[in-house]
């Protein structure tokens, strides 16, 4: 059991911080999330990814943890990126990098957790669709809505978006 | 030679770099055919790009103490054996039976018990230590290979397979040789969807060479144990369990006769 959670918690501790954006909530729910899996560790299927198994446990636990919080976050962040983020957006890009975590975070939950799962953790298509509990075509569908409107979102970037005040909420 | 057409999917699948050599090849040529569908999928490309090399340094940051998955197996470990309230009334019971002196303890030390119903004991035993463990209730897993067939056809000195309980709705774990007041016995765990597990303990017997079937007389934990030539055998389960254990005895019984 052990052999097989340690390798995961990196990427979990990934997920979770790029869902959440804060680092203790982030780690919290990871502790949350390795404390279930070792408590139903016998319930899992055998023969089953456990990667999937841990990260569906996971995705679960974030989505109730940012259900709770949406009232009072839903057009701020709740860390600026350069506090969650392991290095800082370098000087030359950030600005447009600034944008595009703008850009991801604007995003509904749904479509951030396929893009963070298939282009960040690299899940297949098919583990993506067991961890978001949908069908694989629901998965294609929402990687090609988030990539479209995060692209979108980039090219109408304003010149200084950090200079501005948040604005998502009125398109 | 028709090639199908190119879709969304297929597109995704070019950027997240998962297309087959051949599907990759249609994709490409595609896109060379169509500049305004290219510029959109370099797009995409950047983008997952510049968000990777945002995003997975997370994954090398040191890991807080707190997310030390021994720990928290230890501690789930300590919690899951006892609530701290039975640990409490243990302490008490100790207590009483301290002060009560030597008397008390007389009924303890009957007569060591022999043949079926020291391996009934057994089972019901290493059911109740293993049974319960979330951290490592078999030494080597069902996926571990020979390993545990090698191990323990060198401590017993015979071969034992473990019965296939897939028909009954439980699977295989894993096992691992455990100690009995008799030498070496194999311990064999599964389980079912759920979570509720069963033990099934084999060694050879120096007495009751051949029994039948019977029932465990313990309180704690249910079960059949039966010997055939000289292998004593005894499945063991929830306390609750008497009547569904049964027939997956008999099926354990019916597999072993096959194999001898």
């Amino acid at each position: 059991m052990i052999e097989l959670l340690e390798p995961l918690i990196p990427a979990l501790r990934r997920y979770a911080r790029s869902l959440l954006r804060d680092r203790t909530a982030a780690d919290d729910l990871v502790q949350d999330c390795l404390e279930r899996a070792i408590a139903h560790w016998s319930q899992r299927r055998v023969g089953g990814d456990t990667r999937s198994w841990v990260f569906t446990i996971l995705h679960n636990l974030a989505m109730t943890e940012l259900k709770r919080r949406a009232p009072r976050s839903s057009d701020i962040s709740v860390e600026s990126a350069e506090n969650w983020l392991s290095t800082p957006p370098s000087q030359e890009d950030g600005l447009h990098h600034r944008a595009l975590l703008h850009a991801l975070e604007a995003l509904p939950e749904d479509q951030r957790a396929v893009i963070l799962l298939v282009s960040i953790e690299d899940l297949s298509y098919a583990d993506a669709a067991k961890v978001l509990d949908v069908p694989i075509g629901t998965v294609m569908s929402r990687l090609s809505r988030a990539r479209e409107k995060l692209l979108k979102s980039i090219k109408d970037m304003p010149a200084e978006p950090a200079e501005r005040p948040h604005l998502r909420r009125v398109k | 030679m028709t090639s199908r057409p190119i879709t969304e999917d297929d597109l995704n699948a070019f950027v997240d770099q998962r297309l087959d050599p051949a599907r990759l090849a249609e994709v490409a040529a595609y896109l060379e055919a169509h500049p305004d569908v290219a510029e959109r999928v370099n797009g995409y490309v950047a983008q997952r790009g510049e968000l990777r090399a945002l995003l997975l340094p997370i994954a090398d940051e040191p890991i807080p103490a707190a997310l030390n998955v021994r720990h928290i197996a230890e501690r789930h470990g300590r919690r899951s054996r006892l609530p701290w309230w039975a640990a409490a009334a243990a302490a008490v019971l100790l207590i009483g039976l301290g002060g009560a002196g030597g008397w008390t303890m007389r009924g303890w030390s009957g007569p060591p018990l022999q043949g079926i119903a020291s391996l009934g004991q057994e089972a019901a035993d290493n059911y109740a230590v293993y049974g319960p463990d979330h951290v490592r209730p078999v030494e080597l897993r069902a996926g571990a290979g020979p390993e545990l067939a090698d191990w323990i056809s060198t401590r017993l000195g015979r071969q034992i397979a473990a019965p296939d309980l897939q028909a009954s709705g439980y699977r295989f774990m894993g096992g691992r040789v455990v100690a009995t007041p008799h030498g070496p016995a194999a311990l064999f765990m599964y389980d079912n969807d759920h979570g509720t597990r069963l033990v099934m303990l084999s060694r050879p017997m120096a007495v009751d060479h051949d029994i039948p079937m019977q029932p465990l007389s313990q309180k704690a934990a249910s079960g059949f144990s039966w010997a055939a030539k000289g292998m004593g055998y005894s499945l063991v389960g929830p306390a609750d369990a008497q009547s569904l254990l049964h027939p997956i005895a008999d099926e354990v019984r019916r597999q072993i006769g096959n194999d001898a």
